[in-house]
């Protein structure tokens, strides 16, 4: 029996053992070739099955029913239906191509439109073409069915789908040319019977100057790449996401992002949310930078995302500060209301603080609320058992500076242990300035060597040159070296190379 | 942008590690912000391509169909389709230096990490500023080891140490010609060991060339090594060595490197000038300087490679002499 599923599956696997970050996609559905090779495509030419050049594709849509129709001689409707019942039997050339394919034939067709007359033309006058295309069709209506089932990819999972989707496939496929408007739809003018009526095509067959123009001699886009160059000139979504700033370098390393920016509509699904966005505060060139962290909120439901900023007016957010928070923290919106509920009511316990404060605290940092919260819970006990600092000092540290609450806990206690213990800077002082929290080591420790070798490390605010710990780590080298160590920035640096 | 930045980006420079750093970190970090310099440009223009587009042409009733060449926009060589231009550099370090030492560290990028290996090929000397602590004996030979032992230090004077440091330096320099594997013999030889000029050209235990006390203050002590094929612990070692000799113990504090080959510190960069411009320009302010010191080392040919000029400070001379804050009290 004449069987394309040795190649087919070889390239169904090799596809899948490839790798996992790939965005995949059938080029060759999307091609329609009037004149091309005889229908009596010998079952040597399924193992080019395939993914890279024009004639291999050319031959491939129509290898499946020549090889049935010549395999069996019979009928290809019964033969297809036969087909589809064998479901191991379709090619898992089929399930590994996911329903992206089908959404950029057709933005393929809207970007780069051919008028419609020309299309009929060509069918009208190469009838067995249509058996290429209706066989497009049924393989549109497949990945179409399978993607309603699952949105996430498996190809054993579409398999099964696929195999009962075929019962549906038949009378549905008029629905089908109506989705795809370009297509038009020829039932009318060629049934199935009469694909085993239509005389073999021959390459030494003349072609009219106008079919030949009409031959489509792109390069097909790869089923699967590595990143989304290869189709971003192909799809009218990823064009648009550029022009407003998303990063798609970045966004194609996760290969599931990939898929579902390729599997979007732009007028359908993400510009509801890009004015949803918009209401709520983002500008448009701050638009890029959001999505390109978090797209994954085009996958969201409206509702949902509407639900939750209500939450947060509820909560006595203001506008303003929503949107900034939404800003500085962008997978905010990615949060039901319960994990956000949770988590405020976390940091109102733990900090202790009045509801006021804690609404500032969030606003200032709000990826409180998004990341993780055992490393705050850690901090809290580090301020309070290692460091020794009181309920009441640590209160007014987190207000001041609150990404204390998030600092890693080794450099908390080198910093703490540098200020303590070598610059003899007691407790109290320290609470006035945490900002020497957030300043790294390094710095501390340089400008504090200087003042000490200059004799100026003076940090008692009672007696004389008194030096503050914020300027000594906020302010700028240049202020330093004149204002506080009263030295030229050579002397510093001059300095630093002794060190 | 990208490739004009990255054309000046070839040759050798030197940086100025700071203590506590690991010197792998310090490669990443200067590789971070080259990067950052280099992709730093201004977005190139919008790129057009060229597509074949079937169209209806003529006017009136007959409307034919060709194919028209026009320039359509692409987006394929967009920087946020692509992503940055330059994903990583190649710089390579010389002479490494462990995490408490500090001082001058060779980088190569690009085409000036095969300089690296001819600076290393060349054997030059390296100066060290070494800190000792009388008093102490460690296991790691360093400050912040476990305590080992603890002694007294007030018979040191500074002559002992002088004469110590001089037993160090002749007890080397025998080492020094016997590894350079030179027929004394000769007329040149001779000559040149006069002038102080054998090295060993090929792989040897650490050898000093020169060590000389600059500050004594006890129980601190300050002094300056010359040497070659040296790492920092065995120089830490040589502290500790030098206590013993003085009947006491030493524990070294901290060791500085002030020279590698031909750069010193005055070309070492430090951290605030890990940045493309200012290491683009001190590339091109050491080049002329590398080239012609390692064609004198390496070329001609390898038998003529111990003639060198008196003049130069590195090979002939004792230890450069003492910076001024160099005597810090601490």
């Amino acid at each position: 029996m004449v069987s394309p599923t040795p190649a087919a599956v070889h390239v169904g696997e090799g596809a899948r053992r490839r790798g996992p970050a790939r965005v995949r996609r059938c080029g060759t559905v999307g091609r329609v070739r009037p004149g091309r090779t005889s229908l009596a495509a010998t079952p040597k030419q399924t193992e080019s099955v395939g993914l890279a050049t024009a004639d291999e594709t050319k031959t491939q849509p129509c290898l499946f029913v020549s090889a049935f129709c010549e395999g069996r001689g019979r009928k290809p409707r019964a033969t297809l239906r036969k087909m589809a019942l064998s479901a191991p039997q379709i090619p898992r050339w089929f399930n590994s191509v996911k329903l992206s394919s089908f959404i950029i034939a057709t933005q393929l067709r809207k970007h780069f439109p051919r008028p419609g007359k020309t299309l009929l033309h060509g069918f009208s006058a190469q009838p067995q073409m249509s058996s290429d295309n209706y066989f497009l069709q049924w393989g549109f209506k497949t990945y179409r069915t399978s993607s309603l089932w699952n949105s996430s990819q498996s190809t054993n999972s579409s398999r099964q789908e696929i195999g009962s989707a075929q019962g549906t496939l038949l009378p549905s496929m008029n629905e089908q040319t109506q989705k795809t408007e370009n297509i038009p739809s020829f039932d009318s003018e060629l049934s199935l019977e009469a694909l085993d009526d239509l005389p073999p095509v021959s390459p030494l067959q003349l072609v009219s100057e106008e079919e030949a123009i009409q031959i489509i001699a792109d390069p097909p886009l790869p089923p699967d790449t590595y990143t989304l160059r290869d189709y971003v000139d192909h799809s009218e979504t990823l064009q648009k996401l550029v022009l407003l700033g998303v990063d798609l370098s970045k966004i194609e390393k996760h290969p599931d992002a990939a898929n579902l920016l390729l599997r979007l509509d732009f007028e359908k699904d993400i510009k509801q949310i890009l004015m949803f966005l918009k209401d709520l505060g983002i500008e448009d060139n701050q638009l890029g930078t959001y999505l390109t962290k978090n797209y994954a909120i085009f996958s969201e439901d409206l509702e949902n995302l509407k639900t939750r900023v209500a939450y947060l007016q509820s909560k006595n957010f203001s506008k303003a500060h929503i949107a900034q928070m939404v800003r500085n923290a962008p997978f905010l919106l990615s949060f039901s209301v319960e994990r956000l509920d949770n988590r405020l009511g976390f940091f109102q316990k733990e900090l202790e603080l009045s509801v006021k404060k804690t609404r500032d605290l969030v606003v200032r940092l709000p990826r409180l609320l998004t990341g993780s919260l055992e490393p705050v819970k850690e901090n809290m006990k580090v301020y309070r058992l290692e460091l020794g600092f009181k309920r009441n000092e640590i209160q007014h540290m987190i207000t001041k500076v609150p990404k204390m609450l998030t600092a890693n806990k080794r450099k908390l206690t080198e910093t703490f242990d540098y200020v303590h213990n070598v610059m003899s800077i007691p407790h109290h002082l320290i609470v006035r300035f945490p900002q020497v929290f957030n300043t790294r080591l390094f710095k501390v420790k340089e400008r504090h060597l200087f003042l000490t070798y200059l004799g100026r490390a003076q940090y008692d605010p009672v007696k004389p040159n008194y030096i503050s710990l914020d300027k000594l780590v906020s302010v700028p080298d240049e202020i330093f070296c004149e204002e506080i160590a009263k030295a030229s920035v050579q002397d510093f640096e001059k300095f630093l190379k002794t060190l | 942008m990208g490739s004009r930045g990255l054309a000046r980006l070839h040759g050798l420079f030197a940086v100025y590690k700071p203590p506590g750093l690991k010197w792998k970190h310090v490669r990443d970090t200067v590789e971070l912000q080259l990067l950052k310099g280099v992709n730093a440009g201004k977005a190139p223009a919008p790129e057009q391509r060229v597509r074949f587009l079937l169209g209806p042409v003529g006017d009136g009733e007959e409307k034919a169909l060709t194919l028209t060449a026009t320039s359509v926009p692409t987006l394929t060589n967009h920087p946020l389709v692509c992503g940055p231009a330059c994903t990583s550099l190649k710089i390579g370090v010389g002479h490494r230096l462990d995490a408490q030492a500090s001082g001058v560290l060779v980088l190569g990028v690009g085409h000036g990490r095969r300089l690296l290996t001819s600076m290393y090929n060349a054997h030059l000397t390296k100066d060290y500023t070494v800190r000792g602590l009388l008093g102490k004996a460690t296991d790691d030979f360093c400050d912040e080891g476990r305590l080992v032992e603890k002694s007294t230090y007030d018979h040191v004077t500074r002559e002992k140490l002088d004469r110590i440091l001089a037993l160090i330096q002749g007890s080397h320099q025998k080492a020094l010609v016997m590894y350079s594997s030179l027929d004394l013999q000769t007329q040149e030889a001779y000559e040149m060991a006069v002038r102080g000029l054998i090295r060993p050209m090929n792989k040897s235990p650490m050898l000093v060339t020169a060590i000389q006390c600059i500050h004594f203050a006890p129980p601190e002590f300050l002094i300056q090594v010359q040497c070659m094929h040296e790492t920092q612990k065995q120089l830490r070692r040589l502290v500790h060595e030098i206590g013993l000799e003085l009947k006491t113990t030493a524990v070294c504090s901290q060791v500085r490197r002030t020279r590698d080959g031909f750069f010193t510190l005055d070309d070492a960069l430090l951290r605030t000038h890990w940045d493309l411009h200012s290491i683009e320009d001190a590339i091109q302010a050491a080049a002329p300087r590398v080239a012609a010191e390692l064609e004198r080392s390496l070329g001609p040919g390898l038998g003529t490679q111990q003639l060198q000029d008196p003049g130069r400070p590195w090979d002939s001379r004792g230890p450069s002499s003492a910076l001024g804050l160099e005597s810090c009290a601490g």
